[in-house]
C-alpha cells in the first residue's frame, strides 16, 4: 500500500462568555426552561433589529491579539441567508468580507516537537437555537435560548497532519481563551465545537486531494476518531479507484462512523451580504494598544517565568500553569508566604492530590491564599508538625477554615515550652526501666523507640528536633 | 447580453427563496425575471472601475450595547403567534440531522 | 366649526384652549370614516373602542399638564407595516394574517408619549412593494379624489385616510418614494426623513438600508409636528442616529429669498407627463416670486436610480423575507410533507405575486456567480449617484422634482406591466439610495381633477431647509380648492 498523508484544518467554533447574547439583552446563561432567554431580537420577529455587545468585540480582539492575527480595524457584519428552524431569521448574522481577525498563528507542541499552526482568520457570529426530536409525535420542537448566544469561529490553515496534532492544537486554543477569560471552552456544554475539514494525498505529492468536512464532533476522543475514521475511508476509495467526494458529513460516536449529510433542499449558496442593520466597526490604535496591554500573561509565558524566577522544573511549570485559575491561586499563595518554591511542592503534593481524591477540577479548585500561606509558614517556623499541617489543608481545602485559628483550637500548636517537654520525657523514661538501661548502656537503636513515643504521646505539640534534643541532654546527662 | 434566465437558473431560485412554481405561474416568473434583468443590464454602460461599493450610508461611528441582561421572560406572548407548539416550544416537521 | 377641515395643529390648539374635547376630534375622524371608508378602503383595521378610552384618558392627561406637545390629543393613523403592541399587523399580507405583536414600534410609543391617539392601522401594498396599494392581500384603497384611480403606493392608506378626512395625520414608510408618491397622488403632504432619523425598531423590514417611517399630513406645519414626535436617537435601532437638529416647526416661517434651488435636466426629459410637467414649471413660479434662485442641472446617473434600487432593495427584501416561513408566527401551510415542503407551501401561498417577483430577483441577484455583477455593481452605483448629489448640494440648498411622472393611474392599470410600474419610481428612489430627506406638497391638479406633487430634496439633515421651502410655497400658491368624494 501507497504511504498517505492526512492534511486537516480545522473550523473551531468557541462561545464567548458575555453575560448577554450578541445582538439582544437575553441572558447567555446555560440550561433555562425552553424559550425563556428569548426576546423579538432572537427569535427573528418582525421588525425587531440587532444591536452589537460592545463585549464580544473586546474578546474577539483579545482571542485575535493572543493568536498573533491581525485585525480588520474596519470590519462588518454580513448575513450568511439559509432556510433552517434553529436559525429563526432563516440567516445568520456573520462575517465573511471583513472578518475582525486574520493571519494569525499559535504554536502547539506535540512529541515531533514544535508547530506552527496558521489561523486563516477568527470571525464573530450568532449561535443558533436547538432543535429536540420528538420521537412521540415525530417532529421537531425548537428552543431559541441559545439563539443569539456570541461565538467566535476560528479557522485554521490546513496545518495538521495527525490527530494528535489537532488535540494539541484544540488544547492549546482551549487553554488560551481560559486565560483570556474569552471563553470557558467546554466542549459537554458545547461552549467550544470543531469542525473537521479532512484530505489525504499520497506522501511526496505538492497539491492536496478532494477534502471533506465533518460536523458534530463534541469531545476529544470523537474529534480523534472520527480524524482515524475519516482518514481510512478516503485511503480506501483512493486505494479502490474512486474519487472523494466534496461533502459534508456528519459523525456518529455511537457507531463510530460518519454518513453524508446531504439534502437536495439545500443549495449550498449563501447569499452572504453585508448586514444593512449593523453598521461596520471601527477599531482604533488606541483600542487595540489597550487591549494589548491589558493581556494577561499566557501560559507559555507562565510557565517560563516559573522555571527563571522560581527556580521549579519544567514539568512542575507546565502543570501549575494548566489553568489560569490554579496558577494564579499559586502565585498568589507563593507571593504571600514568600517561599514559591515550599508553594509550588504544595500545589503538585496536597493541592492536586486533594483536587484528584475529591473529583474537583483544578480550575475550580478555590481557598484563600492567605490560608495556604500561612500554614506554610507555620511548617516554616515549626509551629505545626508537617502530618498535622496536612490535615490542616485538607480542612482548607474543602471549607477553606482559617489553619491559624483552627490549630489554636485543636491544640496542634508545636508548644516551645519546655515544661511539657521534659515532665513527659521523664515519665516515659520511669514507665520504660528496661529500654532506658539499654540506652544508658550505649545502645543506640533504642533511641527511635523513646522518640517514637514521645511523638505519639505529644501529638505533634512538639517537632521531632526538640524532642530528639530533650532526649539526647537528658541520657548524656543521666550517663555521666 | 442579459443573462438569461433557464430552467436550471429558475429552479435554483426557487431553491433560494423556497418558493415554488407551477406550470402556469413558472412561465410568468421567468418573463418578469427577464425583463427585469434585461432591464437593469444598463448598468454595464456605466463605469465603476475603482469605485468603492457603498453598503452603509453612515457608516462612520460605532454602535454598541454594554454587555448588560436586560430583557425579560417574553415568552408567552412570543409563542401566542406560533402555528404549532408543545412545551413551550416552536413545533416543525421533523428535522434530519 | 368644520372639526373635520382642520389641520392637526390647528385640532390640537382647540383642545388645548378646552373650545373642543379630546373626544370630539376622535368623533370626528370615525365620523369620517364611517361616511366614506365603504368607498376608499383606507384601513385595515380601526381602533374605534381603545381610541375613544384612550382620548378620555388623554383629556386628563392634558388637563393634568402630562401632555404638552403641539399634538396631544390628536388622532394619527398608522401604516400597517408598523407593529402595535397587542394589535394585528400584516403588512397587508396573508402571511402575517394574524400576526399580534408584543412589543410597540418606537414610534408608537412616541406617539403615546406625545398624547396622540392612534386610531387604526392603514392599508398599503403587500410587504411596502409596489406602488399603488393594489398588491394588499386585503383589497385595493381608492384614491379619495377619483376612486376609479389608486391612491399611489405603497404608504396609499395612510395618503389616502389623510385626503378622506379620516385621519389627521398618518405614519407611512418610505423605502423607494413610497410616501412621497401617494402623497403627491392623493394631494397630500409627506416627509421621507434623512435615514436614520426615525428609529426603525418595529417597521417590518423591506429593504432595511432604505427603509425610514416618516409622517402624512393635510400641510407641511402637521408633518413637521409629527416629525418631532417621531424622530430621534433610538437604542434598539443601531442605524439610528443622535441628531441635535430636530426642531422642525422653527423653520417654517423663513423667508426663501436667496436660496438656490435646482432641478435635475434629465427629469424633466421624456417619460413626464406633460400636465405634471407644467404644473411643475408654474411652481417654480412661486419660489421664484419669492426671491429663491431656480436653475437647471445635468445628473448624470440619473437611468442608474431605478436599475440600481430595484438590485438593492430586492437583495435585502429576499433576506428579510426569510423569516416569514410558518415556524414562529403568522400563516403555515394547512398541509405539508414535511420541513421543506412546509417552507415551499406556506411562502408560496402566503406571499402574493409582487413579493414573490422580488424575493425571487433578489435571491438571484446575490447568489453565487451573480453577486458582483449585479449586487456589488449596484452598489458601486449607489456610490456614484451618492457623488452626484453631494456634489449637486454643494451648489444648491434644495433639489426639485416632480413625485411622480404621471398622477394617480386607474384602478388595474399598473400590474400589468411591473418592469413600467418600477419606471414611475424614477424621481423618488435616489432619495432613498442616498439618505437624504424629501418632502413632497401639492402643486396642481390635472385635467381629470387628479392632485399633482412636487417634491423637494434636501442634503442629509437638512430638513429644516425643505420645510422652509415647502411652507413659503404652500403659502405662495393660492390653496387648491377641491371636492374630496
Amino acid at each position: 500500500m501507497k504511504q498517505y498523508e492526512t492534511i486537516i484544518g480545522l473550523e473551531v467554533h468557541v462561545e464567548l462568555a458575555t453575560k448577554t447574547k450578541i445582538f439582544c439583552g437575553c441572558s447567555t446563561e446555560f440550561g433555562g426552561a425552553p424559550n425563556t432567554h428569548t426576546c423579538p431580537v432572537c427569535t427573528g420577529m418582525p421588525g425587531s433589529l440587532p444591536v452589537l455587545n460592545r463585549q464580544v468585540v473586546e474578546y474577539a480582539l483579545k482571542a485575535g491579539i493572543a493568536a498573533n492575527c491581525r485585525i480588520h480595524q474596519l470590519c462588518k457584519f454580513d448575513r450568511k441567508n439559509y432556510f433552517y428552524p434553529d436559525n429563526p431569521q432563516n440567516y445568520q448574522i456573520s462575517q465573511l468580507y471583513l472578518p475582525i481577525c486574520y493571519d494569525g498563528w499559535v504554536e502547539i507542541d506535540t512529541s515531533a516537537g514544535r508547530k506552527k499552526i496558521r489561523i486563516h482568520e477568527m470571525h464573530m457570529e450568532e449561535d443558533a437555537g436547538k432543535l429536540i426530536h420528538d420521537e412521540w409525535e415525530d417532529c421537531s420542537l425548537v428552543d431559541y435560548n441559545r439563539s443569539g448566544v456570541p461565538l467566535i469561529e476560528i479557522v485554521s490553515e490546513p496545518d495538521m497532519r495527525s490527530s494528535e496534532e489537532v488535540i494539541a492544537y484544540l488544547e492549546k486554543l482551549r487553554c488560551m481563551m481560559q486565560y483570556l477569560g474569552v471563553s470557558d471552552c467546554k466542549l459537554q456544554e458545547g461552549s467550544m465545537r470543531a469542525d473537521v475539514n479532512l484530505s489525504v494525498r499520497e506522501a511526496g505529492s505538492e497539491t492536496f486531494g478532494t477534502r471533506t468536512e465533518m460536523k458534530n464532533l463534541n469531545s476529544f476522543k470523537a474529534i480523534a476518531h472520527a480524524i482515524e475514521g475519516e482518514r481510512e475511508r478516503q485511503i480506501e476509495l483512493l486505494e479502490a479507484g474512486k474519487a472523494v467526494v466534496q461533502e459534508t458529513r456528519r459523525w456518529d460516536d455511537n457507531k463510530e462512523s460518519s454518513h453524508a449529510m446531504r439534502s437536495k433542499e439545500d443549495a449550498k449558496d449563501y447569499r452572504y451580504f453585508p448586514d444593512p442593520d449593523l453598521p461596520p466597526v471601527h477599531i482604533s490604535d488606541e483600542w487595540i494598544r489597550e487591549l494589548r496591554e491589558s493581556q494577561p500573561e499566557l501560559k507559555e509565558e507562565k510557565q517560563l517565568r516559573y522555571q527563571k524566577e522560581f527556580g521549579l522544573s519544567e514539568y512542575d511549570s507546565r502543570i501549575l500553569t494548566e489553568t489560569r485559575q490554579l496558577a494564579e491561586l499559586f502565585e498568589d499563595v507563593a507571593s504571600l508566604c514568600g517561599n514559591p518554591k515550599k508553594a509550588a511542592n504544595w500545589f503538585m503534593g496536597e493541592v492536586l492530590r486533594l483536587a484528584k481524591e475529591k473529583g474537583r477540577e483544578p480550575e475550580k479548585v478555590s481557598f484563600a491564599p492567605e490560608h495556604l500561606a500561612d500554614l506554610i509558614e507555620m511548617v516554616e517556623k515549626k509551629e505545626v508538625s508537617p502530618q498535622n499541617a496536612r490535615k490542616v489543608f485538607e480542612k482548607v481545602f474543602d471549607q477553606d477554615i482559617d489553619p491559624v485559628v483552627y490549630i489554636e483550637e485543636k491544640g496542634l500548636k508545636i508548644v516551645e515550652d519546655t515544661g511539657l517537654l521534659t515532665s513527659t520525657l521523664e515519665r516515659i523514661l520511669e514507665e520504660n526501666p528496661g529500654p532506658l538501661s539499654e540506652l544508658l548502656g550505649g545502645k543506640e537503636k533504642v533511641f527511635g523507640f523513646f522518640v517514637g513515643k514521645m511523638m505519639r504521646e505529644l501529638k505533634g505539640k512538639a517537632s521531632p528536633d526538640a524532642v530528639r534534643e530533650a532526649l539526647t541532654k537528658e541520657i548524656e546527662s543521666r550517663r555521666k | 447580453m442579459a443573462k438569461i434566465i433557464d430552467d436550471e437558473t429558475l429552479d435554483n431560485v426557487c431553491i433560494l427563496a423556497k418558493l415554488s412554481l407551477n406550470e402556469e405561474t413558472r412561465e410568468k416568473a421567468r418573463e418578469d425575471m427577464q425583463k427585469m434583468l434585461d432591464y437593469v443590464e444598463k448598468l454595464n454602460e456605466l463605469d465603476t472601475e475603482g469605485v468603492e461599493p457603498l453598503s452603509h450610508i453612515f457608516g462612520d461611528r460605532n454602535v454598541f450595547r454594554e454587555d448588560v441582561v436586560t430583557n425579560g421572560d417574553d415568552r408567552d406572548a412570543m409563542l401566542a403567534n406560533a402555528p404549532k407548539v408543545k412545551d413551550g416550544q416552536y413545533l416543525v416537521p421533523k428535522t434530519i440531522g | 366649526m368644520d372639526l373635520e377641515k382642520m389641520t392637526a395643529l390647528e385640532l390640537a390648539e382647540k383642545i388645548k384652549q378646552r373650545q373642543i374635547s379630546v373626544l370630539d376630534g376622535v368623533k370626528t375622524v370615525f365620523s369620517e370614516i364611517e361616511k366614506k371608508e365603504s368607498r376608499i378602503h383606507a384601513y385595515l383595521d380601526l381602533y374605534k373602542k381603545d381610541a375613544y378610552a384612550r382620548a378620555k384618558q388623554v383629556e386628563k392627561g392634558i388637563a393634568e399638564g402630562i401632555y404638552t406637545g403641539p399634538l396631544a390629543g390628536v388622532p394619527v393613523a398608522v401604516k400597517d407595516n408598523i407593529c402595535v403592541k397587542g394589535k394585528k399587523t400584516t403588512c397587508a399580507s396573508r402571511i402575517l394574517e394574524n400576526f399580534v405583536p408584543s412589543y410597540n414600534a418606537e414610534v408608537i410609543d412616541r406617539l403615546e408619549r406625545a398624547g396622540m391617539i392612534v386610531i387604526g392601522k392603514t392599508n398599503m401594498d403587500e410587504f411596502a412593494m409596489g406602488s399603488t396599494t393594489e398588491t394588499s392581500a386585503y383589497g385595493i384603497t381608492r384614491n379619495p379624489w377619483n376612486t376609479e384611480h389608486v391612491p399611489g403606493g405603497s404608504s396609499g392608506g395612510s395618503c389616502a385616510a389623510v385626503a378622506a378626512g379620516e385621519t389627521y395625520l398618518a405614519l407611512g414608510s418610505d423605502t423607494g418614494g413610497s410616501i412621497r408618491q401617494p402623497s403627491s397622488f392623493c394631494g397630500v403632504t409627506g416627509v421621507k426623513p434623512t435615514y436614520g432619523t426615525v428609529s426603525r425598531y418595529g417597521l417590518i423590514a423591506y429593504a432595511s438600508s432604505l427603509d425610514q417611517i416618516g409622517p402624512v399630513g393635510k400641510n407641511t406645519a402637521d408633518c413637521a409636528a409629527l416629525l418631532e414626535v417621531i424622530a430621534g436617537r433610538d437604542p434598539k435601532d443601531s442605524t439610528s442616529l443622535d441628531r441635535k437638529d430636530l426642531d422642525f416647526s422653527g423653520a417654517l416661517n423663513q423667508k426663501i429669498a436667496g436660496m438656490k434651488f435646482g432641478i435635475p435636466k434629465e427629469y424633466l426629459a421624456e417619460g413626464l407627463d406633460p400636465e405634471v410637467k407644467d404644473a411643475f414649471m408654474e411652481a417654480l413660479k412661486i419660489l421664484t416670486q419669492q426671491g429663491a434662485i431656480v436653475e437647471f442641472f445635468s445628473v448624470n446617473t440619473t437611468e442608474y436610480m431605478i436599475p440600481a434600487y430595484y438590485i438593492i432593495a430586492s437583495a435585502e427584501a429576499s433576506s428579510n423575507l426569510e423569516r416569514f416561513d410558518g415556524v414562529k408566527y403568522g400563516y403555515r401551510a394547512a398541509e405539508y410533507d414535511g420541513l421543506h415542503d412546509m417552507y415551499y407551501q406556506t411562502r408560496t401561498d402566503g406571499f402574493g405575486e409582487e413579493v414573490k417577483r422580488r424575493i425571487m430577483l433578489g435571491s438571484f441577484v446575490l447568489s453565487s456567480g451573480y453577486y458582483d455583477a449585479y449586487y456589488l455593481k449596484a452598489l458601486r452605483t449607489k456610490a456614484l449617484i451618492k457623488q452626484e448629489f453631494d456634489r449637486a448640494f454643494e451648489k444648491y440648498d434644495v433639489i426639485l422634482a416632480p413625485a411622480a411622472p404621471y398622477t394617480a393611474p386607474k384602478i388595474g392599470e399598473s400590474l400589468k406591466d411591473p418592469l413600467s410600474m418600477y419606471l414611475g419610481d424614477i424621481y423618488t428612489v435616489a432619495v432613498n439610495l442616498c439618505g437624504l430627506p424629501g418632502i413632497t406638497v401639492p402643486c396642481g391638479v390635472d385635467s381629470k381633477g387628479l392632485p399633482i406633487g412636487i417634491q423637494m430634496i434636501g442634503n442629509c439633515f437638512e430638513e429644516k431647509k425643505i420645510f422652509r421651502s415647502a411652507s413659503a410655497f404652500e403659502k405662495g400658491k393660492e390653496a387648491v380648492n377641491h371636492e374630496t368624494v
